[in-house]
């Protein structure tokens, strides 16, 4: 079963980073990341922009655009990885050691129903 | 992280609400900020045994200001409790609630409030950035100090005068209506450019040292704009820091010495800043409410468009320019604008377009500078000479004496062989 892995912290906790703090959460995460490619596992990954640059697009009649993320919270949406797992347990497992990388915040674990790889370059 | 620096990280981010918030409650500065300063010392103490709260925010205001109500209770402050003085005692229960009260109206106006007593009228510019740095970033007067290059007594000096002069002033503690609230805005986001622009402004071998101060730029613009998801002209200031921080890796050599534009090595433009900034633009332009903010970041991201210099489209600029100075008249504006004229209509058109700027301008290193790299594109070095000349005696920075020395360099290789010569 594919697991999405949708990474929440609070954005101004992240964004006081420093370049340097900010490059060595980033090494710890990618050993994760790296074990899980080498298992065949890893799916797309994306680090998202600070939500000050998200638009939403409102499904109303006619569609509403407003300025920002869907979800004006206390915590973000920051990124999120796609990761093959045997079952939950095992999801949980990798969220944990992604959490050893990078504490703080929370992840959300979400079974995914329809997959495309895409074709996108990287 | 280690285990204090995720609460550093913590404190950071919760200094602009708490001290807002202790603001607005206390109505003195001094007495907000010493609450902050204790309310971070029990947080030392208490986050590392027992975890971070879930609201840093909350729980600093709440132990911020039951702290400081105890002072003033015992006396030690002479100043007469706040009228709606219900003291939380506990921090447990209560913090929901607060938490709830704050993520209501008052969260925006605090932060903006304390942003605009920064930009006091009465201040100089420098002190109203050195004012912010200290009190909304809470920077230490050390690590401001060095910034500025001046020394830590004379910075301490300069921020405590700014903060007594902000005493005495009148400080607008009313819930803004929405016409002071773009005024502030707007009074606001020139401070934060003040900022970026001393960070920026930095030569060579300052620049690493500066750079943190368009780094807090940048993070305040952030701040401005989730308070106001939907106001373009803070994308646009946003979008503009990012766009010219963007190429901070690629403006200077090694040896400190100004690099342009043309000649910067673009691999090390910086593309994530980059394409937050282009997102940011292309959000704002839908609000069809242009402004210089956005103007200018349209500017730079032309530049940033092009992978090579010769990409670059002028002429968008040029007319970008043009709405740039209807906007906001000015001779810098004109010169800036005069530098795309020569590249879509020649040298000539550009210094038939600033030569009635001379009179206004006699004393602007750049004019000079540009000046001059028009004339030797026409092949008029002598009178090229004069203005380059004119240029390194007005020089703020070894930087740029040092880049137009190299202009005059050129210019006598181009003239001993060949005598005059066009060309750049």
């Amino acid at each position: 079963m594919l697991y999405a892995i949708l990474c929440y912290h609070d954005e101004d906790f992240t964004g006081s980073w420093t370049k340097e703090q900010d490059a060595a959460v980033m090494t710890k995460l990618r050993v994760v990341q790296d074990k899980l490619t080498k298992q065949g596992r890893l799916g797309p990954v994306a680090r998202l922009l600070p939500t000050t640059s998200a638009t939403t697009l409102r499904k109303d009649d006619p569609p509403v655009v407003i300025d920002g993320p869907y979800a004006e919270t206390k915590e973000q949406l920051l990124g999120f990885y796609v990761v093959d797992c045997e079952n939950l347990d095992a999801a949980l497992d990798v969220a944990r050691d992604l959490g050893k990388a990078n504490p703080g915040g929370a992840y959300e674990i979400r079974p995914v129903g329809m997959f495309t790889p895409g074709s996108v370059p990287k | 992280m280690t285990d204090t620096a995720w609460i550093d990280s913590a404190l950071t981010s919760a200094r602009p609400q708490a001290v807002g918030a202790l603001l607005r409650y206390f109505r003195n500065l001094d007495t907000a900020e010493e609450a902050f300063q204790n309310a971070c010392l029990r947080a030392l103490k208490s986050w590392p045994q027992n975890g971070p709260p879930r609201d840093p925010a909350a729980w600093l205001i709440m132990v911020g200001r039951n702290v400081a109500i105890d002072d003033i209770r015992r006396g030690r402050k002479q100043e007469p409790l706040p009228e709606d003085d219900h003291a939380i005692s506990d921090t447990g229960d209560a913090e929901e609630q607060l938490a709830e009260r704050l993520d209501g109206s008052h969260y925006r106006d605090d932060i903006l409030r304390l942003l605009f007593i920064c930009c006091h009228p009465d201040l100089p510019a420098t002190q109203q950035i050195a004012l912010a740095l200290r009190i909304v970033s809470g920077l230490s007067v050390k690590q401001i100090a060095r910034a500025f290059l001046v020394s830590e007594a004379a910075m301490e000096q300069r921020i405590t005068r700014a903060k007594a002069r902000v005493a005495d002033a009148d400080v607008p503690f009313e819930t803004p209506g929405a016409v002071e609230r773009t005024e502030r805005l707007a009074a606001v986001a020139a401070m934060i450019y003040l900022i970026f622009n001393e960070g920026y402004s930095a030569s060579g071998d300052t620049a690493e040292i500066r750079s943190p101060l368009c780094e807090e730029a940048i993070r305040l613009a952030r701040l401005l704009l989730r308070l106001f998801q939907s106001e373009p002209e803070i994308m646009g200031l946003t979008a503009l820091l990012l766009l010219q921080h963007a190429r901070a890796a690629a403006r200077f050599d090694a040896d400190g010495a100004v690099i342009l534009l043309d000649d910067q090595d673009r691999t090390l433009w910086n593309g994530k800043m980059i394409a937050e900034g282009l997102a940011l633009i292309d959000k704002a332009m839908r609000h069809r409410r242009s402004g210089p903010y956005q103007i200018q970041a349209a500017i730079s991201a032309l530049h940033a468009r092009a992978e090579k210099p010769e990409d670059t489209d002028w002429t968008q600029i040029d007319l970008l320019y043009g709405a740039l100075e209807i906007m906001q008249p000015s001779p810098v504006v004109t010169l800036n604008r005069s530098v795309a004229v020569s590249k879509v209509k020649g040298p000539e058109a550009a210094l038939d377009m600033i030569e009635p700027l001379a009179a206004r301008l006699s004393n602007y290193f750049h004019y000079f500078g540009v000046r001059g790299a028009f004339l030797m594109q026409l092949g008029r070095n002598e009178e090229a000479r004069v203005a380059f000349d004119r240029a390194i005696a007005l020089a703020n920075t070894s930087a740029e004496a040092a880049h137009i020395r190299m202009h005059l360099d050129r210019l006598m290789r181009d003239s001993k062989p060949r005598g005059a010569k066009a060309g750049k």
